[in-house]
């Protein structure tokens, strides 16, 4: 039972992981950028949430659309005001110009929100089942499906949708898409939107369950990046299995080995992975 | 007859007669103040913390240079400064060493050479602690130790320092004394489980109270430690959940502190008592995330406010009128060390170092004379104070009450804690 115990546990918080990766796994698919500001919009999204609870009230459909929306505009807002322009530059200036943007956003919510560790009070989504005898909280169950229905969908949206095909189009070769009439500013805004408002509601729900303070963007940007590599960047339905995967791992050597050799574990199995499929689990080689 | 008046020895009661008698020299009063260089981390990750201790000994040092009749009991703050030495006041120098070790050192230097302390106070982080003392070592200074808890500040075999706060052993023998008053009293505490964060204040305090605890006789169900900066503590809660000890014992920071108390809600495990070790436990974070989920749990302080009227109240509303907060328990233990420096100061008669040195050394005020919980203070050879102790809280409703050892306690203590279910 103690077992059944830590492996949901481990999903549950698999699940997450995952929710927090597929927006830059999106934003490396469609653009061979990578976001190092990602851990900061879940950080933003966690603030969003703490803000919309504490002044319009709500439980935690209103926030966590609240902060999918605030983090849309970001991420647009971001793409058209910096990306766009660091594209045309040379490789390094593209990997600063994010990293600048994470330090950016973090300092500021320094400077507005203070140093001091914050929690939402509780929601509706505070309770535990009992589901014959393994306790599951609520909040993490929700999280865990909405991260699998998110990751499903965006799948979905990319493989099946005319805009999917547009935005894979402009990803494999941008001079072709343009030729076939797709403007490809346009479906990057649409990429970097989507991406940071699946970072929003993945900061939203985490906002449930975790006390935060500016620099846990740190921890979760690491996070995201592991699960991305480990399932292959660029691959949506990669990032979910990595981080299930991840997850897991964690949860299972968390208990039976200690907590500090858990990271040991996962990060050990994470080069042994790189070593035999540098491409990650999904990516392509 | 008009005796020398000079900076090292100011007789008592002949300042005054020099200084109208001194013609011109206008750098002669009633008597020199006594420089105290004060060495706290005023930016810098600890800044908060820092700037709280600055205000701290700022008022400890206005209680003693000012006349406070009303605040019974503690020595000094019945007259105007420092009668020993002529009414002597203390003067203030602070520097802000960042939480940087090396700059704490350099700084001690300067202090010494440059501003002429008459004697040395701080340093908060104990890293910082461990090489400012040795610089007041070398000059022959002394160096009065507020909070910094590390073992090894006083294993060094130092004559000129003398740390007036409890330290970890301390802390894990009051523990001890607490759970042996539980089993007197039916509550039984067989085992206790040890989890604490891994750098060297989790892993110092852990030891110690592990220590503590096998040579108690008791069980040590689970010594669990983790990283701070972790998002899910499941396992552990699964692990402690599995041998089911009686006393969970936290050292932790605030947001794993926070962490844990959501994730046993969350996996319906209560122990009959968590006691937390001070720091996340005391964030003020802590009680506004955790308050309806863990009623009861347990805290150490050696500060309490007390009732309305009590010298420690009378003490918190000046710290209050000055900052707009309620004092902590760090800058209590700050404001502690300053209260005993002066002590020793008005007892030694005299700014010679060596004076000072042998006046603290004979140190030994009684707990009705002291603003913190401590047993006394009287220090041993390697410069400890042996007397120095703690209380012990309970969460009730929105804040902690003080309810262990019995006679300092103002509320009865609730066991075992209620958690979610109040």
């Amino acid at each position: 039972m103690l077992l059944l115990q830590v492996i949901v546990g481990g999903l549950l918080l698999g699940a997450i992981y995952a929710l927090f990766s597929s927006g830059l796994t999106l934003i490396w698919g469609m653009m061979n950028f990578i976001n190092f500001a990602h851990g900061e919009f879940v950080m933003l999204g966690m603030y969003v949430a703490l803000l919309v609870v504490v002044w319009l009230g709500g439980g935690p459909a209103t926030f966590g659309f609240a902060a999918a929306v605030a983090l849309f505009v970001l991420g647009v807002l971001v793409y058209g005001s910096l990306i766009r322009h660091v594209t045309r530059g040379p490789m390094l200036a593209q990997i600063l110009s994010t990293f600048g943007l994470a330090l950016l956003l973090r300092y500021t919510a320094f400077w507005i929100f203070s140093a001091n560790i914050v929690s939402l009070p509780q929601t509706s989504l505070g309770g535990t089942l009992n589901i014959l005898g393994i306790l599951v909280p609520v909040a993490q169950l929700v999280a865990g499906i909405t991260a699998a229905v998110l990751t499903v969908a965006m799948h979905l949206f990319l493989t099946g949708t005319t805009i999917g095909s547009k935005l894979l189009a402009v990803a494999e070769d941008r001079n072709a898409a343009m030729l076939m009439g797709i403007r490809p500013d346009r479906m990057q805004a649409l990429a970097w939107g989507l991406a940071a408002a699946s970072a929003g509601i993945a900061g939203a729900l985490m906002a449930i369950s975790y006390p935060w303070s500016p620099s846990v963007g740190e921890t979760f940007g690491l996070m995201a990046f592991v699960v991305v590599t480990f399932g292959g960047f660029g691959s949506v339905p990669g990032a979910m299995y990595a981080g299930l995967i991840i997850g897991l791992i964690q949860a299972l050597s968390a208990f039976y080995f200690g907590p500090i050799y858990k990271d040991i574990v996962v990060y050990g199995l994470f080069v042994a992975l790189l070593w035999f499929r540098p491409q990650g689990l999904l990516g392509k080689a | 007859m008009v005796k020398q008046v000079n900076r090292r020895t100011v007789l008592a009661g002949a300042g005054a007669a020099a200084t109208s008698l001194a013609t011109g020299a206008s750098s002669v009063r009633a008597a020199d103040p006594v420089k105290v260089g004060v060495l706290f981390p005023l930016t810098g990750n600890a800044a908060a913390a820092g700037q709280a201790s600055k205000a701290a000994v700022e008022i400890a040092a206005e209680i003693v240079n000012d006349a406070h009749p009303e605040l019974v009991g503690i020595p000094l703050a019945k007259d105007a400064g420092i009668p020993g030495l002529g009414g002597a006041k203390l003067e203030l120098v602070f520097i802000d060493h960042q939480g940087n070790p090396s700059v704490a050192q350099q700084q001690a230097l300067r202090l010494i050479n440059q501003d002429k302390v008459n004697v040395l106070l701080g340093a908060y982080q104990s890293s910082c602690t461990l090489t400012a003392t040795p610089v007041a070592e070398r000059n022959g200074i002394p160096f009065v130790v507020g909070d910094s808890a590390a073992g090894n500040i006083t294993q060094r075999g130092f004559k000129w320092l003398f740390r007036v706060t409890p330290i970890a052993s301390d802390f894990a023998a009051a523990y001890m004394t607490f759970f042996a008053d539980m089993n007197k009293a039916g509550h039984k505490v067989a085992s206790v489980a040890v989890v604490n964060e891994n750098t060297d204040y989790g892993t110092s305090v852990g030891d110690a109270v592990e220590a503590a605890a096998k040579k108690a006789g008791l069980t040590v169900s689970n010594r669990i430690p983790y990283s701070a900066s972790t998002t899910d503590v499941s396992a552990q809660v699964l692990q402690l959940k599995d041998k089911n000890p009686d006393v969970v014992i936290f050292i932790s920071y605030t947001a794993d502190a926070i962490l844990y108390m959501k994730t046993m809600k969350n996996l319906d495990y209560m122990p009959a008592m968590v006691l937390g070790d001070d720091s996340g436990f005391s964030d003020p974070s802590f009680i506004p995330a955790i308050q309806d989920i863990a009623q009861g749990v347990m805290n150490r302080s050696a500060w309490d406010i007390g009732k309305p009227g009590s010298t420690t109240s009378k003490i918190n509303d000046m710290y209050k009128g000055k900052t707009g907060r309620d004092l902590d328990d760090t800058s209590g233990r700050n404001m502690q060390a300053m209260l005993t420096l002066a002590d020793a100061l008005n007892r030694a008669g005299s700014v010679d170092p060596a004076k000072i040195q042998a006046a603290l050394i004979a140190t030994d005020l009684k707990p009705e004379q002291l603003m913190m919980g401590y047993r006394g203070v009287k220090f041993d050879e390697t410069g400890q104070n042996i007397l120095a102790s703690t209380y012990l809280i309970q969460l009730k409703g929105k804040d902690y009450k003080v309810v262990w050892p019995d006679a300092n306690a103002t509320e009865k203590l609730v066991w075992p804690m209620k958690g979610w279910k109040a």
